[in-house]
């Protein structure tokens, strides 16, 4: 097995991870813990490929991770900021009891 | 491979396992930052140093801490009676298990044909900075505009509400 076989292999794993929290868990802050589990290992997927891939020097997976991570940042920051204010407004962060689109 | 690659994965993705699947949601906030830790030493060991100390900074500075935050302003540290999976987890599980399965078949199958270039790419941090104010100004002035508008969305959306106005 290649490294970079491993690493996106490393990466698949944590994608499917995170995925299974973000459909089975009930609380809407670890269903945000899910997806930023899937941004990164996306992010491992860019890092890998930039160092085993030709041309390291260009730098493109390694800008494409950066710019990502800033926009996962962006991400969680209003999407915690939502749930702070769903919670306000319906007491909870259930989201099986989250089923009205209607305050 | 060798047994620190190892050692750094399953640290990952022991990290990932125990975010998912613990009860209690500080806990789970906990796991998280051992998982994100874990891919910032992966950054390392790919020789991405500039990324891996941004993954540090960024997702163990700021990230975790703000899930924290918003976990403690939710009340979420307490673990709800009639449990903490949905009830359509048997279904989300088995979408997990199927995007994996395609995602390791890809993978797998295409290990012969994927690059494997050997020698360390030699990357200074001035040659980070000369690219992003270089060939990516562009998309780094888009991601300070997404930044101060998420800032300033976050403040609003979370702000109190002003008593009589709804």
């Amino acid at each position: 097995m290649t490294p970079l076989t491993a690493y996106l292999l490393v990466a698949a794993l944590l994608f499917a991870i995170g995925l299974a929290g973000a459909l089975t868990r009930r609380n809407a802050i670890l269903v945000l813990i899910g997806i930023e589990l899937m941004l990164n290992s996306a992010n491992l997927n860019l890092i890998a490929f930039w160092r085993y891939g030709p041309h390291p020097e260009a730098l493109t997976g390694m800008m494409f991770a950066i710019f990502s991570i800033a926009v996962a940042a962006a991400e969680a920051a209003v999407g915690l900021g939502l749930v702070i204010h769903i919670h306000r407004h319906a007491h909870t962060t259930d989201l099986d009891k989250m089923n009205r689109m209607k305050g | 491979m060798s047994f620190a690659f190892y050692l750094v994965a399953g640290l990952t993705l022991a990290g990932g396992l125990a975010a998912v699947l613990l009860k209690n949601t500080v806990h789970c906030a906990l796991a998280l930052t051992v998982a994100f830790a874990g891919l910032a030493l992966l950054f390392l060991q790919l020789d991405a140093q500039f990324a891996g100390f941004a993954q540090i900074l960024v997702y163990i500075g700021a990230v975790a801490i703000l899930i924290v935050f918003a976990i403690l302003l939710t009340k979420g540290s307490e673990t709800p009676k009639d449990g903490v999976f949905s009830r359509s987890w048997l279904a989300g599980l088995a979408v997990a298990a199927a995007v994996f399965a395609i995602l390791g078949w890809a993978v797998l199958q295409s290990a012969h044909v994927l690059p494997h270039e050997m020698a360390v790419p030699q990357v200074t941090v001035l040659q980070i900075g000369n690219a992003l104010m270089g060939r990516y100004v562009l998309p780094l002035e888009i991601v300070a505009l997404l930044l101060t508008a998420a800032t300033i969305g976050a403040v609003i959306v979370a702000m109190h509400e002003k008593e009589g106005r709804k």
